[in-house]
C-alpha cells in the first residue's frame, strides 16, 4: 500500500553526527504514538547535500525540506505537519539563490490563495514609467477595442464577463455603460470614483499609486464604449503620491497618443483630467462626487435622474470606480468569457481586500469571488496574533456590519455578504479580538457617519445624533431598558427613508452589533460591564497585594492622586478618586493592577 | 499611436529596453514606494542603497521603484532581480539592513536570510 | 454685505492667486480647484481671500463660503506650518490612535484644531489615510508616518523642528 507521506531523513556522515539517527527514532515513535505507521513511511538516506544545515528532513510530496531538526523538534513536526498538514514554517529551510529546494512564495498560502487581476502589475512595474507599463502589454487593450472592436462588442465582452461595480453597490457594470451609451447627447462623461473614504479601504489607493495607467487604459476604454470624449478622476486630497504619479501617467498617456485627439488614428478622442477632493466622505456617493467635480458643496442628490441620464453638467454620465476600471483592459485582452469562469454563480472575477486590526498580516489580497471569508481571514490573513481569537470581522467600513465566526465559511459575494447584513463596500475587511468592544465599535462607526452626515436628509443628520446618543450612554453605564430596541427602530428606520446610499448604510453597523452581539449590549445595559474592557466609565482598576511590589510607580504616573501607599507598603487605588484612565495599569512592571468590569 | 502594429513595436522596443537597462546591471534592486513603504521608511532604504552602491562604485546595480504589493505589515519590501536566479524578496527592511544586503548580497552573492520575506521563480 | 467692503491689498500672493485663476478661468467648475490653491499660497482661506475669488470669478460670495464650510480639508483660520493629522480611521483607532492624540496635545501643549504659537504646527484629525497596515498613522503636511508611537511622536516633532 502506498504511503502519504515518505520522510526522507539524511543519514550523510555530517547529519549523523548531529544526532539525524535519533531523530530517526523519534521520529518513528511519535509516528507510532499517533498510530500513522500505515500512512507514513520513514526513509534513511543518503547524503542530501545541505550539511551545514543537518540534521536534514525531506518530506515527499509536499518536498517541504526542514533542517537543523532536533528531537525536541520530532514531536511538532509529526503532529503539526504529518498529522495537521500544517509544515513547521520555523524549522522550514529557506535556501540561498542557487538551491533548487526553496520556500517559494507561489507555494504559500498568502499567495496560493490569491489570484492577481487587478493588482497584477502593482509592485512589479515602475508606476512612473510608461515603457514598463507598455512592455507588460500595456494600452493593448485601448488599441484592440478601438480598431478591431465597435462599442458594441465590448460592451457585450463586458456583460459577458458579469463584471460588477466593486464600489459597493455591484450594480453590473455593462448596464451603467449601455444606459449611457444610449442616451442622445452633444457631450458625455466618464467618471472615475477615487474618492476611497472608506476607513480601513485602500485598495484603490494601491491600484493608482503602482499601476496608474491601468486606470486610465479602463476609462478610455469605457470613453469609446459609451461615447464620451472627456473624463474625470475623482481622487480624495488625502492621496498625495497617487494624485501626483495620475497626474505624471496622464500627461505620458497624452504625449504618446493614447489620450488626445484621434487615438489610434479612429474618430475617437479622450481627455482625462483629475480633480481632487477636499475632506468630505459624502463624496463617495455619486451625485455628491458629481457636484463636488462641478466645484459645488458635495451634497447628494435624489436619483432619478441616474448619471447615466444626467450627470456631471448635466450631461450623461458612466460612473465606476477604481477597480471596476482596473478590470477592463484583463477583459478585453482575454474576453469576457474567461473572466466568467472566475468567481461564483452571481459575482465573477476578483475582488480586492484590505485587512487590518488584529491580524497577522495586515495587507491586500485580491481573491477570485467565492473565497470563504474563513479563507481570507487566516490563510491568507494568518489569522490572530499569539494568543487572540477573532471574535468578529467587520466588512465594509461605515456601511458594512460585523460577520462572527460561524459565518466565516460563507463564500463572499455580494448577495450573501449582504444576507449576512455586511456588505462588500469597498472591500474593508477589519478583524476584532477578544479585545474590542463591539458597542464602542458600533459607536466609533456612527461618530463617523454623524461626523461626515452633510445635513442634508433629516433621517441622516437627527436619526444617526440620536442612535450616537443612546451608544454614548450605553457606553457610558448610563443604559436603560428599551434602548437596544430604540436603537433598532431608529436604524431601520433611517435605512428606509434617508436620502442616498450612505445615510440608508449608516445604521448597518449598529443593526448588525445587536444582531450578532445582543448580549454584549444587554451587559453594558444591565451589569454595567464591558467584556473587552474598553468603555472606560466601565471599567475600575484594582491592585493585586499579591503581586505589587510597593514600587510606587503607578502612584508617581496616577494624575489625580488616587494610589496610596509608599515605598514597602503595599499601594491602594481609592475608587472615589479614580478617573480611570489607565496610566497605572500601563506602567506596572510587575502585572500587579487589574482591569475590572461589571464586577460589583 | 498609429495602430496596433505601431504600439507593438512600441512594446518590443521598451521590452529590450528594459533588457538592455538590466544588462548594464546584473542586478536590479526595485524599492516598493507606495504610501505604505514610504510611510513605513521606504525613501529612506532606497537613499540608503543608492549611497551604498556609490560609495562601492558598484556600476552594475540598478536601483528602481515599484507601486505595492500588498504585504503593509512587511514594508518596507525590495526585491533583488538578478538574471537566471529567483526574485528575492526582503521585508522591514531598514539603512544598517540595506548595508549588509548589499555588503552580503550584492557584493558576495548570498541572501540574507534573516531579512528574507519569499522568493519567486521567474 | 459687510464683506465687500473688504479691501484687497495687491501683493504678490493676490497675483500669484490671480494668475492662477487666469489659468483656469475657461474650465468648468474651477471653484475647488482655486480653493486648493489659494490654501496652498495663504495656508489658510480668510474672508478677505473668499472675497477675492469671488469677485474674480463672478461666483456669489454666499457660495464660496457655502463650499469652504463643507469641506474638512478648507480651513478659516490660520494654520501652521507643519499640519499635523492623525488617521483617526478604523484600524488606527483599534491601534490606539486617540492616545497618539493625546501625546501630541501634551507635547505641543495645543488641543484638536489648535495652532502653537510659534505658527509652527497645527494639529487636526482626519479619517483614513489608507495606510491601515501600518495603523497607527499620520501625516505631516504630506509625509506619511507609521507604526507611531510615544517615542516617534518626539523624533517628528524635533526633526520639524530643527527644519524650522
Amino acid at each position: 500500500m502506498a504511503h502519504r507521506l515518505n520522510v526522507l531523513v539524511c543519514s550523510g556522515a555530517s547529519c549523523i553526527s548531529n544526532d539525524s539517527l535519533k531523530v530517526k527514532e523519534a521520529m518513528l515513535a511519535e509516528i507510532d504514538r499517533l498510530g500513522l505507521n500505515k500512512e507514513i513511511k520513514v526513509i534513511e538516506t543518503g547524503c542530501m547535500g545541505p550539511c551545514q544545515l543537518g540534521p536534514v528532513i525531506l518530506v515527499y510530496p509536499d518536498e517541504t525540506l526542514y533542517k537543523k531538526v532536533q528531537v525536541e523538534d520530532v514531536r511538532e513536526i509529526v503532529e503539526q505537519h504529518f498529522l495537521k498538514g500544517r509544515p513547521v514554517e520555523r524549522l522550514m529551510y529557506k535556501s540561498p539563490l542557487t538551491d533548487e529546494l526553496v520556500h517559494k512564495s507561489s507555494e504559500v498560502d498568502y499567495f496560493q490563495k490569491q489570484v492577481k487581476i487587478v493588482l497584477a502589475n502593482c509592485g512589479n512595474i515602475d508606476p512612473e514609467s510608461i515603457e514598463e507599463y507598455i512592455a507588460v502589454g500595456g494600452y493593448e487593450a485601448l488599441g484592440k477595442a478601438v480598431t478591431e472592436m465597435t462599442p458594441d462588442t465590448v460592451l457585450n465582452e463586458i456583460k459577458i464577463s458579469g463584471l460588477r461595480g466593486r464600489g459597493g453597490g455591484g450594480f453590473p457594470t455593462h448596464m451603467k455603460w449601455m444606459f449611457t451609451k444610449n442616451e442622445k447627447s452633444d457631450e458625455k462623461y466618464v467618471i472615475c470614483n477615487a474618492d476611497e473614504g472608506d476607513p480601513g479601504a485602500f485598495m484603490d489607493r494601491s491600484v493608482i499609486e503602482g499601476d496608474p495607467h491601468t486606470l486610465i487604459e479602463g476609462m478610455a476604454i469605457a470613453g469609446y464604449v459609451v461615447g464620451a470624449s472627456k473624463g474625470y478622476v475623482y481622487v480624495r486630497a488625502e492621496y498625495p503620491l497617487a494624485i501626483e504619479r495620475l497626474q505624471k501617467a496622464i500627461s505620458q498617456a497624452k504625449d504618446v497618443g493614447f489620450l488626445g485627439e484621434k487615438i489610434f488614428q479612429s474618430d475617437f478622442s479622450f481627455d482625462l483630467e483629475v480633480r481632487v477632493g477636499a475632506g468630505a466622505f459624502v463624496c463617495g456617493e455619486e451625485t455628491a462626487l458629481i457636484h463636488s467635480i462641478e466645484g459645488k458643496r458635495g451634497t447628494p442628490r435624489p436619483r432619478p435622474p441616474y448619471p447615466s441620464a444626467s450627470g456631471v453638467w448635466g450631461k450623461p454620465t458612466v460612473l465606476n470606480n477604481v477597480e471596476t476600471y482596473a478590470n477592463v483592459r484583463h477583459i478585453i485582452l482575454n474576453g469576457g468569457a474567461w473572466m466568467a469562469k472566475i468567481g461564483t454563480e452571481t459575482s465573477k472575477g476578483t475582488k480586492v481586500f484590505a485587512l487590518s486590526g488584529t491580524i497577522k498580516n495586515t495587507g491586500l489580497a485580491e481573491v477570485p469571488m467565492g473565497t470563504t471569508i474563513r479563507e481570507l481571514i487566516y490563510d491568507i490573513g494568518g489569522g490572530a496574533p499569539e494568543g487572540h481569537e477573532i471574535k468578529a470581522v467587520q466588512l465594509g467600513g461605515p456601511s458594512g456590519g460585523c460577520v462572527t465566526p460561524e459565518y466565516f465559511d460563507t463564500p463572499i459575494d455580494y448577495e450573501s455578504l449582504t444576507q449576512l447584513g455586511a456588505m462588500m463596500g469597498s472591500g474593508g475587511v477589519i478583524a476584532m479580538d477578544e479585545t474590542a468592544c463591539m458597542v464602542n465599535t458600533a459607536k466609533f462607526f456612527l461618530d463617523f457617519t454623524c461626523f461626515e452626515s452633510c445635513g442634508k436628509c433629516t433621517p441622516c443628520r437627527v436619526g444617526l445624533k440620536q442612535m450616537y446618543g443612546l451608544l454614548d450612554k450605553i457606553t457610558k453605564g448610563e443604559g436603560e431598558e428599551g434602548d437596544i430596541e430604540a436603537l433598532e427602530k431608529l436604524g431601520n428606520t433611517i435605512k428606509t427613508t434617508a436620502l442616498c446610499g450612505l445615510g440608508q448604510t449608516a445604521p448597518n453597523p449598529v443593526l448588525s452589533t445587536i444582531k450578532y452581539f445582543r448580549h454584549e449590549y444587554e451587559e453594558h445595559i444591565h451589569d454595567k460591564k464591558c467584556r473587552a474592557l474598553v468603555c472606560k466609565d466601565l471599567i475600575s482598576y484594582e491592585i493585586d497585594a499579591e503581586k505589587c511590589k510597593a514600587c510606587t510607580l503607578c502612584a508617581q504616573k496616577c494624575p489625580v492622586d488616587a494610589i496610596r501607599g509608599q515605598r514597602g507598603v503595599i499601594h491602594v487605588i481609592e475608587q472615589e478618586k479614580c478617573v480611570s484612565c489607565g496610566s497605572c495599569y500601563d506602567v506596572c512592571p510587575f502585572g500587579a493592577v487589574q482591569r475590572l468590569s461589571g464586577e460589583n | 499611436m498609429k495602430n496596433l502594429e505601431e504600439l507593438r513595436k512600441l512594446r518590443e522596443k521598451a521590452q529590450k529596453e528594459i533588457q538592455l537597462r538590466s544588462k548594464d546591471a546584473k542586478i536590479k534592486v526595485v524599492v516598493g514606494m507606495g504610501t505604505s513603504g514610504i510611510a513605513a521608511g521606504a525613501r529612506e532604504v532606497l537613499k540608503a542603497f543608492i549611497t551604498e552602491i556609490n560609495q562601492k562604485n558598484l556600476t552594475d546595480v540598478m536601483v528602481t521603484q515599484t507601486g505595492e504589493k500588498g504585504m503593509s505589515s512587511m514594508e518596507p519590501i525590495v526585491e533583488i532581480h538578478e538574471e537566471k536566479k529567483p526574485v528575492i524578496i526582503y521585508g522591514d527592511m531598514n539603512p544598517s539592513k540595506v548595508k549588509k544586503v548589499v555588503e552580503e548580497h550584492i557584493v558576495n552573492g548570498k541572501v540574507v536570510e534573516d531579512y528574507l520575506i519569499s522568493m519567486e521563480e521567474k | 454685505m459687510e464683506a465687500l467692503k473688504i479691501h484687497i491689498p495687491d501683493n504678490e500672493q493676490y497675483r500669484e492667486l490671480g494668475a492662477y485663476i487666469e489659468s483656469v478661468r475657461n474650465m468648468p467648475g474651477p471653484l475647488i480647484n482655486v480653493l486648493h490653491r489659494a490654501q496652498g499660497i495663504f495656508g489658510y482661506l480668510p474672508m478677505e481671500v473668499q472675497t477675492f475669488i469671488s469677485r474674480e470669478l463672478d461666483i456669489p460670495l454666499s457660495t464660496v463660503y457655502g463650499v469652504v464650510t463643507f469641506y474638512n480639508f478648507f480651513s478659516m483660520t490660520p494654520r501652521g506650518k507643519y499640519v499635523v493629522n492623525i488617521c483617526m480611521g478604523t484600524a488606527c483607532y483599534v491601534k490606539g490612535a486617540s492616545k497618539i492624540v493625546d501625546i501630541f496635545k501634551d507635547e505641543l501643549g495645543i488641543g484638536e484644531g489648535e495652532t502653537t504659537e510659534d505658527n509652527l504646527f497645527t494639529l487636526t484629525t482626519a479619517r483614513c489615510f489608507g495606510a491601515c497596515g501600518l495603523a497607527p498613522v499620520l501625516m505631516v503636511n504630506e509625509d506619511v508616518y507609521g507604526h507611531v508611537d510615544r517615542k516617534k511622536v518626539v523624533e517628528i516633532i524635533k526633526k520639524y523642528r530643527t527644519l524650522g
